[in-house]
């Protein structure tokens, strides 16, 4: 019972990781640009979810008002700093974002100060197996709602046309721009949906942790790793290797103690790494 | 060439007049007793941090308006130079320097949290400036034998060992079993200590030891074993956001445990974020207004409360109160030294023993106070859902009796 309880509670928290991870891979491949700010955006999606919740709106449509209000906040961020290190070194960018994660650190301490806070749902719990299995139905509510917009902007991605000028762009944005496709506007609505995906996250972490200005940090980390461990541009791959962290985490915690937790996703991460260019270096091999 | 030369010596003997002179009047400026503190107005501590100055700046305010301070004779008043330590501890110890070679400040209060006062001491002792603290509890504060830092609040391994004994009392005497998870942070380390004592000093076992990683904000992993091992006491310390975390999560998986105790109910604003979840909770402090200490300048905790609420309209955590409590302290020390000598007012410091609004005050060798035992209150709700926190241990102080154990959640 209990390896199902932890494979649970980890697949319900990669999910959520998994989508904020989703927004990273979507603007590093298309703009080449590792967005040290993502967690910060997670944050400030998350006051915007808390406040709704302080004016007595319920905080889960924090989920729809909160990633509308993040994609112009992307796309200003965007206008503001992004459009002029986007085809600079990978370097200047981690720089210019990393500022953008200070500045925006500050802002929401001066706004909303230093307290922890988190919104309450209200959603009960779900009992399974005589009782042996809790699960808060605000985790399976923040798993369900990272699903749907994972699949709602997959198909956009496919169908749309800007969702075509998007992975137009990550393929070759020179021959995009040749044939026609207005990168700028491209990147900017990347960033924007970007954005938009943490604004998300944020709503439902706000529902189901805790959020506080200086939190965004671990989550910018976190969707890091997950994005390294699947490889750029392998979505499917991202939603998988957010599962996956989520359950090995819940495992390393149980079996090796809380302390382990975050040490064992990283020793994770540097063995896949080794196995990575281990694969690699033989495939060389191979072909001389 | 000759005119430069003159220009030159008039500017660096200006220069020396006026650096000499801040030094010589920072001390003591006319009626003045110049005090200094780095204070965490922004950062991540700044919420906590304006409750320090809030008390700070009551304190001062109250004791000017009843007399200020006697020395020789001389009546002289507080007065308190602040700076933004921005919560970061290098920056508190480079305040702490400015403040003591720049602005010649010779008696310092303390910052907010361990780390920074463990970031500061250092620097006042080099410079032999006595400092009273009111919110670094850390242990280590006060194994380091400094001899200048005086903390009027009972250090952090006392935390919650009354919530240990209440459990081995509750349970006719016999061990407890004992889940316990902590931030790893110096301060939840040392609750952590004290746990481990008093597990020791009862024969009670522990069976569930986690430290928390500090950017971890799920503990259902900690919880799940709960759950599997039915301990007596879950104890749980980590800050303000272990407390939000802990309760909304043991309320979320209906975690049933006969006691659960914490720290920073009060400023986690537990009961008002949570409502009933967080019932029945046990929560270590250092003050409550309800305790019946007296003294002349704020007469008793309630009337503190309602003089604090007045002025800053809202409830005095007892942050506030022990920053208000360190002022009476230097007040009490000036008179006694009867000068302003470090080293004569370091040794009346180390003599004091007095009562105030927020507990007796005695020193030990290390600095901390230790005539003041910790409070638990425990946090009860009525049925319309309003919560309020009552002392229910140390039994001389109890207001409410404390229910024990805690009813299941299917029963509630």
């Amino acid at each position: 019972m209990i390896t199902v309880q932890a494979c649970l509670d980890g697949i319900l928290l990669g999910v959520l990781f998994a989508l904020i991870a989703y927004g990273m891979a979507l603007q590093w491949g298309v703009m080449n640009i590792i967005n040290i700010a993502q967690g910060d955006l997670v944050i400030l999606g998350g006051y915007i979810a808390y406040f709704m919740y302080l004016y007595g709106i319920h905080p889960a449509w924090g989920v729809i008002v909160s990633p509308f209000i993040m994609y112009f906040v992307g796309v200003g961020i965007y206008k503001l700093v992004i459009n002029k290190v986007v085809d600079r070194d990978l370097f200047i960018s981690i720089l210019a974002t990393f500022g953008i994660s200070i500045l925006f650190m500050q802002l929401m301490n001066f706004a909303f100060g230093a307290d922890v806070v988190l919104a309450n749902s209200g959603y009960g719990t779900t009992f399974l197996f005589d009782g042996n299995v809790v699960l808060p139905n605000s985790k399976i509510f923040s798993a369900v709602v990272s699903i749907v917009f994972a699949i709602c902007l997959v198909i956009y991605m496919k169908k749309s046309k800007l969702g075509r000028a998007i992975r137009a762009t990550a393929q070759n944005s020179r021959a995009a721009k040749i044939l026609g496709v207005d990168t700028e506007k491209v990147y900017a609505a990347t960033f924007g949906i970007n954005a938009a995906l943490c604004g998300v996250a944020g709503a439902l972490i706000s529902i189901t942790f805790t959020i506080h200005p200086y939190m965004g940090l671990p989550y910018t980390i976190r969707s890091f790793m997950i994005v390294i461990v699947a490889g750029l541009g392998n979505l499917p791959g991202v939603a998988m290797s957010g599962m996956g962290l989520g359950v090995f985490e819940e495992f390393a915690d149980y079996i090796l103690g809380t302390e382990f937790r975050i040490g064992s996703v990283f020793l994770l991460l540097v063995l896949i790494l080794v196995y990575r260019r281990f694969k690699l270096s033989r495939k060389r091999e191979y072909l001389k | 060439m000759k005119i430069n030369k003159i220009i030159l010596s008039f500017i660096s003997a200006l220069a020396i007049l006026i650096s000499t002179s801040v030094v010589s009047f920072a001390k003591v400026v006319g009626d003045k007793i110049v005090l200094g503190a780095a204070i965490s107005l922004t950062g991540k501590y700044s919420s906590n941090g304006v409750h320090t100055q809030n008390g700070y700046n009551l304190a001062v305010e109250r004791i000017n308006s009843m007399g200020g301070v006697k020395v020789g004779g001389k009546t002289y008043k507080f007065d308190i130079i602040y700076y933004d330590d921005e919560s970061n501890p290098k920056r508190a110890a480079q305040l702490a320097e400015r403040l003591i070679s720049q602005d010649g400040v010779e008696f310092m209060l303390g910052p907010y949290s361990s780390g920074l006062t463990k970031a500061i001491a250092p620097v006042t002792e080099k410079y032999g400036v006595p400092m009273v603290e009111a919110n670094g509890a850390s242990r280590s504060l006060f194994t380091k034998g400094y001899k200048y830092l005086f903390a009027v609040l009972a250090p952090a391994n006392l935390y919650l060992d009354v919530a240990i004994e209440t459990a081995v009392e509750l349970n006719g005497g016999k061990p407890v079993r004992i889940a316990q998870a902590f931030e790893q942070d110096a301060f939840s380390q040392d609750v952590r200590l004290g746990i481990l004592d008093a597990a020791k000093r009862t024969g009670s076992e522990i069976i569930i030891d986690d430290k928390l990683p500090k950017e971890l904000n799920d503990m259902a992993a900690t919880l799940v074993k709960v759950k599997q091992m039915k301990p007596d006491v879950l104890v749980v310390s980590g800050h303000t956001k272990g407390a939000l975390t802990a309760i909304r999560q043991i309320a979320e998986m209906k975690v049933d445990v006969p006691m659960l105790a914490m720290t920073h109910c009060d400023a986690a604003k537990l009961s008002k974020q949570h409502g009933k979840n967080s019932q029945y909770a046990l929560c270590a402090s250092q003050w409550h207004k309800s305790l019946t200490y007296k003294d002349k300048f704020f007469g008793t905790g309630m009337k503190y409360a309602k003089d604090f609420e007045k002025k800053f309209k809202y409830d005095p955590p007892y942050q506030s109160a022990e920053s208000s409590a360190a002022l009476l302290v230097f007040k009490d020390a000036f008179e006694r030294a009867n000068s302003f000598d470090k080293k004569k007012v370091r040794d009346a410091l180390a003599a004091t023993n007095m009562q105030t609004f927020y507990g007796n005050i005695k020193f030990a060798e290390g600095g901390q106070n230790v005539d003041k035992p910790m409070v638990l209150f425990q946090v009860m709700c009525d049925d319309s859902g309003k919560c309020e926190n009552k002392v229910v241990a140390p039994l001389k102080w109890a207001s409410a009796k404390l229910i024990h154990p805690i009813p299941k959640w299917s029963e509630r």
